[in-house]
């Protein structure tokens, strides 16, 4: 059974019409990828996803649940999680008190260690305030915020965006342990080469449609659709 | 020429003055830095608290009663009004919200002064703090004093629940993104209500405390909501320091402009806003974060 299965889904900012019948499934344990252009709709179907901007219309089943309509603390308490692009961390919190606060009404939480494990630096930083981070830190502290509530899906968006290459390495490394642990991740990433490393499976959105679904492998290996949809 | 002990005496009255401001306009900087919305009815707020207070002892003769009474009265008035009302008007531009919340002041003045007239309510301060005292260098009045500690030991509870605890963890998240918050599986809604109700319970208390120095009438918070508003402007809207800041800042320009001519203390008051906006737009102690 999937995990997550998105059907017909349709979103709008406000009379602009963004998503148009967006259909996605992903299997548990799966890692997979949304390629496609700036403004595309990628971030919007994320968004969607987590309750933050309403669909329309369209359903997304997710773990039993139907989201569509829900708002987001109640998406994020069945266990999905967006790591948004903005990252969007707390700076009056310090890094601790982001982590802190965001497993309040996870119920499996992640410890604290085991945080710090998987991102030493978070650790080493744990009494910074949220602003003085460096923008590697702050993608380290998004993503721990979602893993402490041990969702069963996260969502990044564009996660590497921004980053020198040896943090990127750093962050990839901590995806792939991720996905070996079995969480299953869905990812947004114009770095094509990292997205294609980690994901198994790929869709490709142009203009807030589903164009092409296919393993990352087939995808690399075609180098029209690359060209047609990713200008590469 | 000035009277030295007069400027001392007035120095502690804008003391006074600063502290309590300090603590209403704590009130309006989380509801609005929370919320988005900016509540014209708080010093409608404060208002009630006298009367609620006012009412109570009237029954009780008891002061901790009033002070009881008038903070939860009014905590609870500012929670149905969230629910009820504001809640309706998060998603809608800023002058709807002032439109409403300023009606709503109006109407709580006006049924105040329908059911209990318009000449001001008198509660006096308890037994024990009646009288003046002899600082040494001037003498002043003991309730004046006890009303300095009262309201910096409320100041200091409200730092301790936004600071030390949970709740004060996601509301000053909350202030930053509200969004955010939410996306991370916390009921936002929940916690606006009951950051709408504490600080509408600031104001309430305020109110009721500082009958026993400023007599209880339906106008009384007038004044003070457009002192508020100067304060947290000054202190940076939505930092709860910079609202202690302020209210320190603007109690003092009050009182000893006072001194001099109490016809110039807006006119300070608002020339050291109008300083403050021209040389830090977001305030003393504000950031530009909000969007």
């Amino acid at each position: 059974m999937s995990l997550l299965e998105v059907k017909g889904l349709n979103s709008y900012y406000g009379d602009s019409h963004i998503l148009f019948d967006v259909a996605i499934e992903v299997q548990p344990h799966e890692v997979v990828a949304l390629l496609g252009r700036n403004g595309a709709g990628k971030s919007t179907t994320f968004k969607s996803l987590m309750g933050m901007v309403k669909p329309r219309s369209g359903s997304i089943k997710f773990d039993g649940h139907e989201l569509a309509g829900r708002a987001p603390h109640e998406i994020a308490q069945v266990g999905l999680q967006l790591v948004p692009e903005e990252r969007r961390i707390f700076g009056s919190l310090d890094v601790e008190e982001n982590i802190i606060l965001a497993g309040l009404t996870a119920r499996n939480k992640w410890s604290l260690d085991r945080i710090y494990e998987l991102f030493p630096r978070l650790g080493q930083r744990k009494r910074s305030s949220g602003t003085a981070l460096s923008g590697g830190e702050q993608q380290m502290l998004a993503i721990a915020r979602a893993l402490v509530r041990d969702p069963k899906m996260i969502l990044l968006d564009e996660p590497f965006e921004g980053l020198a290459p040896v943090i990127v390495k750093d962050l990839m490394n901590a995806c792939r342990r991720l996905a070996a642990d079995g969480l299953t991740i869905v990812l947004v990433e114009q770095n094509l080469a990292a997205t294609l490393a980690l994901a198994s499976r790929a869709y490709i959105v142009n203009n807030g449609h589903i164009v092409h679904e296919g393993r990352t492998a087939d995808i690399k290996a075609d180098p029209a659709v690359l060209h047609r949809y990713l200008g590469v | 020429m000035i009277n030295w002990g007069n400027l001392i005496s007035q120095m502690f009255n804008g003391l006074v003055l600063g502290m309590l401001l300090a603590l209403i306009s704590s009130g309006l900087t989380i509801i609005y830095g929370t919320l988005g919305v900016l509540n014209l009815a708080h010093g409608a707020m404060f208002m009630l608290g006298g009367y609620a207070g006012w009412l109570a002892f009237s029954y009780t003769h008891s002061f901790i009663a009033a002070v009881v009474v008038g903070s939860l009265f009014v905590m609870i008035v500012g929670i149905v009004m969230e629910r009820v009302i504001i809640r309706s008007f998060y998603g809608r531009p800023h002058e709807d919200q002032i439109l409403v919340t300023f009606g709503i002041g109006i109407v709580f003045v006006e049924a105040v002064r329908f059911a209990f007239g318009s000449l001001s309510k008198i509660v006096p301060p308890p037994e024990m703090l009646n009288g003046i005292v002899n600082l040494g260098f001037m003498f002043y009045p003991k309730y004046r004093l006890a009303l300095l500690v009262i309201v910096a030991v409320a100041l200091l509870v409200l730092y301790i629940v936004l600071y030390r605890t949970k709740l004060g963890m996601i509301v000053r998240a909350g202030i930053e993104d509200a969004g955010m918050v939410d996306a991370l599986g916390i009921n936002v809604h929940k916690v606006f209500m009951l950051v709408f109700g504490i600080g509408a319970m600031a104001a309430g208390f305020s109110g009721i405390v500082n009958a026993p120095v400023v007599a209880v009438s339906p106008d009384v918070g007038e004044s003070i909501l457009v002192q508020t508003f100067v304060v947290v402007v000054i202190g940076g809207v939505g930092s709860f320091p910079g609202a202690i800041l302020g209210g320190l800042i603007a109690g003092e320009i009050i009182s000893i402009t006072s001194m001099f001519n109490p016809g110039y203390a807006y006119v300070m008051l608002f020339a050291a806003m109008t300083l403050v906006l021209v040389l830090r737009p977001y305030g003393l102690l504000g950031t530009a974060g909000r969007d």
